[in-house]
């Protein structure tokens, strides 16, 4: 995992979820640690997807996903 | 209203009959009005964008626009439609589909386009116009009032979705008006429909415009998912 990429996925969850960047850890749930509901989560993939440049991304795709680490590597895997 | 903040409001269908009349009333209260249009160009005074509200690219290039040139849309008012009238046995299917197209997929491609804005400032309006048949039924117009009926249902899944977001979505539901859509039905139809209107008249396009722009303003920011009748009283009980 590259530390750049993971940079900017903190950036971009920093400013969307509107959580401290020192929060954004690879073990952090996004319910139960970051505090954000389903809206939350699809504008963050949306602004994920704007920061890599990636297609949409399908919602049974991201609906699973827990933990920033899930996240993450999900991206990484659609870059 | 010195003091009051200039919002930005975008109308689809405003360069004439109730849309028109809704720029004109936000244009009073001293917002920013952009105004989408199909054919005739609205008057001089009002940001106009040529919009085909069924063409997703098209619906993209004029929020683009606006956004441009005033920022983030903070009100939406849905209003552009088409009516293509006559019984079902005549109707075509494509009758059917072209004004459900219009109608509603038209407002969920504008709303989507606008509330993507209004989610990340954490606040918005927006308003659906639908119509009196939408829940009363009309002979002859089973594609208009399917349509109509059709925004209630999305308005009111948006009123739930959004509502964390402090985004309002609600429904104004005119009755007869005179506008150039419903000087098309003829003297004849326009007197029975007015026979059944308690009001005993049709309303003029202002008189929806201003239960808009209450639903855009300060003292309706608790009312969501409401189906606003405007409609002399013809619809009563739906």
């Amino acid at each position: 995992m590259s530390q750049e990429n993971f940079d900017r996925f903190v950036k971009v969850a920093s400013a969307t979820l509107g959580v401290e960047s020192d929060k954004v850890v690879r073990e952090a749930r996004f319910k139960e640690d970051l505090e954000c509901d389903s809206l939350d989560m699809v504008t963050f993939v949306m602004d994920l997807e704007e920061e890599f440049g990636l297609s949409e991304i399908p919602t049974e795709e991201y609906e699973k996903l827990s933990t920033v680490g899930e996240a993450f590597d999900l991206i990484m895997a659609k870059l | 209203m010195g003091c009051r903040v200039s919002r930005v409001v975008l109308i689809t269908g405003g360069s004439r009959g109730i849309g028109l009349a809704c720029a004109r009333r936000f244009a009073d209260l001293g917002d920013r009005v952009a105004v989408t249009y199909n054919s005739s160009p609205p008057p001089a005074e009002f940001f106009g964008v040529k919009c085909d509200v069924t063409k997703t690219d098209e619906v993209e290039a004029a929020f683009a626009a606006v956004e441009e040139h005033f920022g983030p849309v903070e009100i939406l008012v849905s209003n552009a439609g088409i009516t293509k009238d006559t019984l079902l046995l005549r109707m075509s299917e494509d009758d059917f589909s072209r004004v459900v197209d219009a109608n509603l997929t038209a407002a969920f491609r504008v709303v989507k386009r606008a509330t993507a804005k209004m989610m990340k400032a954490r606040q918005g309006r927006v308003i659906l116009l639908s119509s009196v048949v939408g829940l009363l039924g009309s002979a002859g117009q089973a594609n208009y009032a399917a349509s109509k009926a059709g925004l209630v249902g999305f308005a009111r899944s948006l009123a739930r979705e959004l509502g964390s977001r402090n985004i309002t979505v609600n429904v104004v539901a005119p009755g007869p008006v005179a506008t150039d859509m419903t000087a098309a039905l003829g003297d004849e139809r326009m007197k029975e429909l007015t026979d059944a209107v308690p009001l005993q008249r049709v309303a003029n396009a202002e008189e929806i415009a201003g239960v808009v722009a209450f639903l855009a303003g300060p003292d309706a920011a608790y009312i969501t998912g409401a189906v606003i009748p405007v409609d002399g009283g013809l619809g009563m009980g739906h």
